[in-house]
């Protein structure tokens, strides 16, 4: 099927050179789409991901054991003062190496893909940083309101639901947005380990097609897009969220 | 005319300050985080928060590759601290007078704090212009580059930028060449120039009104309040963060060795790869360029550290 817009921009690299050959050749569409699709699922999937570790973390944070406590401060401490470029390198190449493969068709292939190393260490990475905000957002919460909501026959796990949950979440939320800007622009690095995403794709479109500035743009609408959507976003959500009284 | 009103009064003022209130809902820790998410937004980044205990992590970690290695280390080859031994000297410095390796690091974040520092000053500035045309101008520009990713920024110049700048065309007869390193200064600039001019327009901002109503009354111009009165007391505010911006950018620098730059990553790869990708020694190298990293960020971010408790608004 011929994409409708193709002649439109096939004319356009005619009459002034601009090239966006995945606007009007099939194949270049479809390898652009499965890039943008890639972008999507990585992000999410750290994001995802590092939601579940700062949530896992904060509650480890609150554990009786010493011992568990440091270990969770020394991996926040680690995550947060070093680079994040040189974690994936250090968990694609290092922990990589320690995970069983298998035969595939005679080379050796990780049961964990670049792809997972990825969202494995982005996920780490922002999750040092979620583990921090979650633990100050529970800590937000006083004593006494929970009492509060005790005293009107909430059971330990409906006062969590609805009186805990929603303030500490609140608290939390405008750091843990700058978190998620910051997880988004990062996981352009995963091009680092050649996960196939946006910026991979965008990398072997040029080099087919010899149009860096074309696809340079492409780039930077993309990221500063979806950066800039997901500000507006949260920024809506934050002042919907506001508590009444509070800042 | 000429009020010092603070420009931009955007979405952000009121959010982080609590108004003082009979019942209060949530412990001192909210604000806290409130004010801390409000100062990462302004600053564009997190604060580094190394203390003396990371050095012995640290430490501790290269000792458990090494020690690791020495077990696994097959019979015939040399062992991990002989082979690190052997290649510290190449990841540090490159060959012989080559300054590659680790110092092109410490090269590139020193230029582009440079380049990015005075750029970002002069945009700064111009944030908080009194014409509208200068003001938004420099408003999307800081935007813009404050929010794209380092790593397309970087493809971006080293990809665009001309290899070699020829001057014979304006009369003088010479070429000066642009190694890769050099892009790399220009690529990373960009981010750090839009991040300062953040800040510098947010350290103006967070004066009291007050100052600038008094300098209007005492009969200074515009520009005399501002190097007089303002600029003097928002370069306390602005030192430790743009420390901190510095040792961000040093630790980002090893992401231009995905370009062939020859920094400390490429070259700890090419010895690895020199003493056969042995995989005990993975763990060793790469522990040994975190190690020589930290060593120079740690100082570094401390002094950072101290001044802001230093310069902090005594109460």
């Amino acid at each position: 099927m011929e994409l409708f817009f193709a002649d439109y921009f096939r004319e356009l690299y005619d009459s002034t050179g601009w090239n966006f050959p995945f606007l009007y050749e099939q194949y270049e569409y479809d390898r652009m789409l499965e890039g943008i699709w890639v972008s999507c699922k990585l992000i999410v999937a750290s994001l995802i991901f590092s939601l579940v570790v700062g949530i896992t973390g904060a509650w480890a944070q609150g554990a009786e054991s010493k011992i568990v406590r440091y270990l969770v401060a020394g991996y926040i401490q680690f995550f947060r003062n070093t680079p994040p470029f040189v974690q994936i390198l250090f968990f694609y190449f290092v922990l990589g190496n320690l995970v069983p493969s298998y035969d595939a068709g005679g080379y050796q292939v990780g049961y964990i893909d670049s792809f997972g190393w990825a969202v494995i260490s982005l996920g780490f990475f922002a999750g040092a940083f979620n583990t921090e905000i979650f633990r100050s957002g529970i800590e937000a919460v006083p004593e006494s309101t929970v009492e509060a909501a005790e005293a009107l026959g909430y059971t330990r796990f409906q006062s969590y639901l609805h009186i805990v949950f929603p303030l500490a979440f609140r608290v939390c939320l405008p750091a843990l947005n700058n978190n998620l800007v910051n997880l988004l622009k990062t996981t352009t690095l995963a091009y680092g380990i050649a996960v196939p995403e946006m910026m991979y794709t965008a990398n072997q479109i040029w080099s087919d097609n010899v149009n860096v500035s074309e696809m340079m743009i492409v780039l930077f609408i993309f990221y500063v897009g979806l950066v800039a959507i997901l500000v507006f976003g949260m920024h809506k959500w934050e002042k919907k969220l506001k508590i009444p009284g509070y800042g | 005319m000429g009020t010092g009103r603070v420009m931009h009064d955007g979405a952000m003022s009121g959010v982080y300050e609590a108004k003082a209130t009979d019942l209060p809902v949530l412990l001192p820790i909210a604000e806290k985080t409130r004010r801390a998410a409000f100062i990462e937004r302004r600053e564009g980044t997190y604060r580094l928060n190394m203390q003396p205990r990371h050095a012995v992590w640290v430490v501790a970690l290269l000792a458990l590759a090494i020690g690791t290695a020495q077990a696994a280390t097959p019979e015939g080859l040399i062992g991990p601290i002989a082979a690190m031994w052997k290649w510290a000297g190449f990841i540090l410095v490159g060959p012989e007078g080559a300054f590659t390796g680790f110092s092109l690091n410490l090269i590139i974040s020193f230029f582009a704090m440079v380049i990015g520092s005075v750029a970002g000053a002069a945009l700064g500035l111009m944030q908080i212009s009194l014409l509208l045309p200068v003001r938004q101008g420099s408003w999307i520009v800081t935007q813009f580059f404050r929010n794209s990713p380092w790593l397309v920024l970087l493809f971006t110049i080293m990809l665009l930028f001309p290899f070699e700048i020829d001057l014979n065309p304006i009369g003088i007869s010479m070429i000066i060449p642009v190694p890769d390193w050099m892009k790399a200064v220009i690529g990373f600039s960009l981010p750090v120039m839009a991040n300062i001019s953040e800040i510098v327009r947010g350290a103006v901002q967070s004066l009291p009104t007050g100052q600038w109503e008094s300098a209007e009354s005492l009969a200074f111009s515009r520009r005399q309040t501002l190097w007089m009165i303002i600029l003097p007391q928002c370069v306390k505010r602005m030192i430790p963060p743009w420390i901190n911006w510095y040792c961000i950018l040093t630790m980002s620098t090893p992401i231009c060795s995905i370009m062939g730059v020859e920094e400390s990553v490429t070259y700890t790869a090419q010895a690895l790869n020199a003493e056969g990708d042995r995989p005990e020694l993975i763990p060793v190298f790469y522990g040994f360029l975190l190690f020589i990293h930290f060593v120079y960020t740690y100082p570094i971010a401390r002094w950072s550290i101290q001044l802001e408790k230093k310069f902090a608004i005594k109460t």
